[in-house]
């Protein structure tokens, strides 16, 4: 039992979970299934060697851990996961392990490990990681979950092979949020869905017949702020992702928008155009006071806060075409951070604070693009034409967003140096707006 | 005694009935557990979601006579009325000075390209533009609301240039107060 502590985010999530597998079939029928597929991998992706766990224990093991584990590894491009039927030996303890034997079929990293029931309903997971050249472990532990929590152990798996092996932390264990669309002009219906990072076990927690957008995390990642047109205008709300509970947080006169929470999540910067054009506002969420940082008769929106909380960027077109502004977090030293082509838009601080991503447009294409703020050089991250919405992964190894594909609103994944890229699809309707979650709470290994 | 309970009753229900109503159908659920609730909206737990709903749009709108066109179009990334948009305008604000009992929404458009949020203000600015427009010609801004769709409500679903023209617009959408 001494192993099976979890913290609060542990524990909701099985709930989360639960509640998932209960309503799969209607989950299934809202056409919100995601699939990922890898467009591009890297070229010298890292040889590794997954022997699938063994498992002990009545019936069928409830997820199979050590193919989520592959499946995640080979979605981020890094990898080539070597064929299970080129393997000389099957290996599940330490004792077993024959570095010979993967030297030979030029695996570079090793992983092993087991499943083994231990009633009433708890799986002990075990997971080793080599370094075939050395002969090293690297990695080695020890979980027990119940059933629930079988696929969130085989992501934090994932996620500590992805970091000894890349030396960045992975961000399998993460969910995305996103808007789809489905039916016509006239009859449209807008879903805001919440799906592990792997588009596994899609959820609808707010539906309506009008426009939704602009969903955003809240730093601890229990909340969702979005924009919903349920009144028949921009109205920002805040909805608990876990209880579906939300408020009403900014209904002004004028558009309501563009919420992004401060790194503390005490604060929501806001574009509002209750002055009669749309200025960026900072609202204290404890009391909902308003501080008003901008003071232009132009568009002034999609403020993103840096990382510190010093500075917010956002979008203006005060100079005659939309383009990317810095200014403090108390609206001072306003400075113009983007000087190429006549729309860049949208920006989104990376979790480091050295990169924004944003939108440009050239020759008529509007591109995710990277500017890297050290020598503002814009490096153009996609060759689709109509891309929005970029944010980072909490890692910042990934650009999400979302794009039009042979006709479709499909959202698409880009690493940072632009060697891999995934799609991910729905099976009917559009899907767009894309938000990343921050990380999750880590479950409890020995 | 027996008269003081059944108003209370009454009131009761009548509160029962407002609590009911103005509630549009706007479904918020918990990815976990299903107890959402919400100002005017309808709440489900994860999954619940029920049967399709008719726009909430719909209301006491009416459209404008069939000699008046109701749609102003734009260039990309511009609320510009050019002299053939102006000719709609002016139509429109004859229209309203001839029938003061009239009042109009007018929604702001914009096309998919370039951020949502974004164009959501181009939406607004373009709607402005409308309204600063039929203010000159005799149209006073009290019968006169403005609001933005930014690139949510397109007319036109393709990804194209035909379906980008039609959709940077302005609609005059009609309320007749009679």
């Amino acid at each position: 039992m001494q192993h099976s502590i979890f913290k609060a985010g542990g524990r909701w999530r099985w709930r989360a979970i639960l509640v998932g597998l209960c309503l799969a079939a209607f989950a299934q029928s809202a056409g919100a299934v995601l699939t990922i597929e890898i467009t591009k991998g890297l070229e010298n992706a890292l040889p590794i060697a997954i022997v699938p766990f063994s498992w002990s224990g009545p019936g069928a093991l409830p997820q199979d851990v050590s193919g989520i584990i592959k499946a995640d590894l080979v979605s981020s491009g890094r990898f080539d996961a070597l064929p299970v039927k080129d393997f000389l030996s099957m290996p599940h303890a330490d004792k077993d392990v024959v570095f010979k034997d993967w030297r030979l079929i030029k695996a570079e990293a090793l992983v092993i490990g087991s499943v083994r029931a231990l009633p009433p309903g708890r799986y002990q997971v075990q997971f080793r990681l080599y370094d075939v050249f050395t002969q090293k472990q690297l990695a080695g532990y020890r979980y027990v979950v119940s059933a629930g929590q079988l696929r969130t152990v085989a992501h934090q798996i994932s996620d500590i092979i992805y970091q000894k092996l890349t030396g960045v932390p992975g961000a399998f264990d993460t969910r995305i949020a996103y808007i789809t669309r489905s039916g016509g002009v006239r009859h449209p219906v807008f879903r805001l869905q919440v799906a592990d990072s792997d588009g596994y076990d899609p959820r609808t927690i707010l539906r309506s017949p009008q426009p939704l957008l602009t969903p955003r995390w809240s730093p601890d990642g229990t909340r969702l702020a979005y924009v919903s047109f349920e009144h028949g205008h921009a109205v920002v709300y805040i909805q608990n992702v876990d209880t579906g509970q939300r408020w009403k947080v900014a209904d002004f006169r004028g558009i309501n928008s563009a919420p992004a929470w401060s790194p503390h999540g005490r604060r929501l910067a806001l574009s509002l155009s209750m002055s009669g054009h749309p200025e960026i506002y900072v609202m204290n969420l404890s009391d909902g006071a308003l501080k008003q940082l901008t003071h232009d008769s132009a568009i002034n929106t999609e403020p993103s806060w840096s990382p510190d909380g010093r500075y917010i960027a956002f979008t203006s077109d005060r100079s005659g075409s939309p383009q990317i502004f810095r200014m403090t977090a108390d609206g001072e030293d306003v400075t113009r951070l983007t000087f190429q082509g006549n729309y860049n838009a949208a920006p989104s601080y990376s979790p480091n604070g050295r990169m924004i991503t944003l939108i440009t447009e050239q020759q008529g294409g509007f591109h995710a693009a990277i500017l890297h703020l050290r020598d503002s050089d814009l490096q153009i991250l996609t060759n689709t034409s109509l891309d929005e919405s970029p944010t980072f992964a909490p890692n910042g190894q990934m650009v999400l967003y979302a794009t039009i594909v042979h006709g479709r609103g499909v959202l698409a994944t880009v690493s940072v140096d632009g060697n891999v890229r995934q799609l991910i699809k729905t099976n009917e309707g559009d899907v767009r707006e894309p938000a990343w979650s921050p990380f999750e709470h880590q479950l409890q290994a020995n | 005694m027996k008269n003081k309970a059944i108003i209370s009753l009454l009131a009761l229900f009548a509160v029962s009935l407002a609590a009911c109503g103005g509630h549009e159908a706007v479904k918020p659920s918990g990815a976990a557990a299903g107890q959402g609730a919400g100002q005017g909206a309808e709440a489900s737990g994860a999954g619940q979601a029920g049967g399709a709903q008719g726009s909430a749009l719909a209301g006491q709108q009416q459209q404008a006579p069939a000699v008046v066109l109701h749609t102003v179009h734009f260039a990309f990334d511009s609320s510009h009325i050019d002299s053939t948009n102006r000719a709609i305008v002016e139509a429109n604000a004859a229209y309203m000075n001839a029938n003061p009992q009239v009042t109009v929404t007018l929604q702001g458009n914009t096309d998919e390209r370039g951020t949502r949020e974004y164009n959501l203000a181009l939406g607004e600015r373009r709607a402005q533009s409308v309204k600063r427009m039929m203010r000159v010609l005799g149209v006073a801004s009290d019968r006169m609301k403005t609001i933005s769709f930014g690139a949510e409500r397109p007319v036109a679903l393709g990804h194209n240039r035909a379906a980008w023209r039609l959709n940077r617009r302005v609609d005059f959408v009609y309320s007749n107060n009679n």
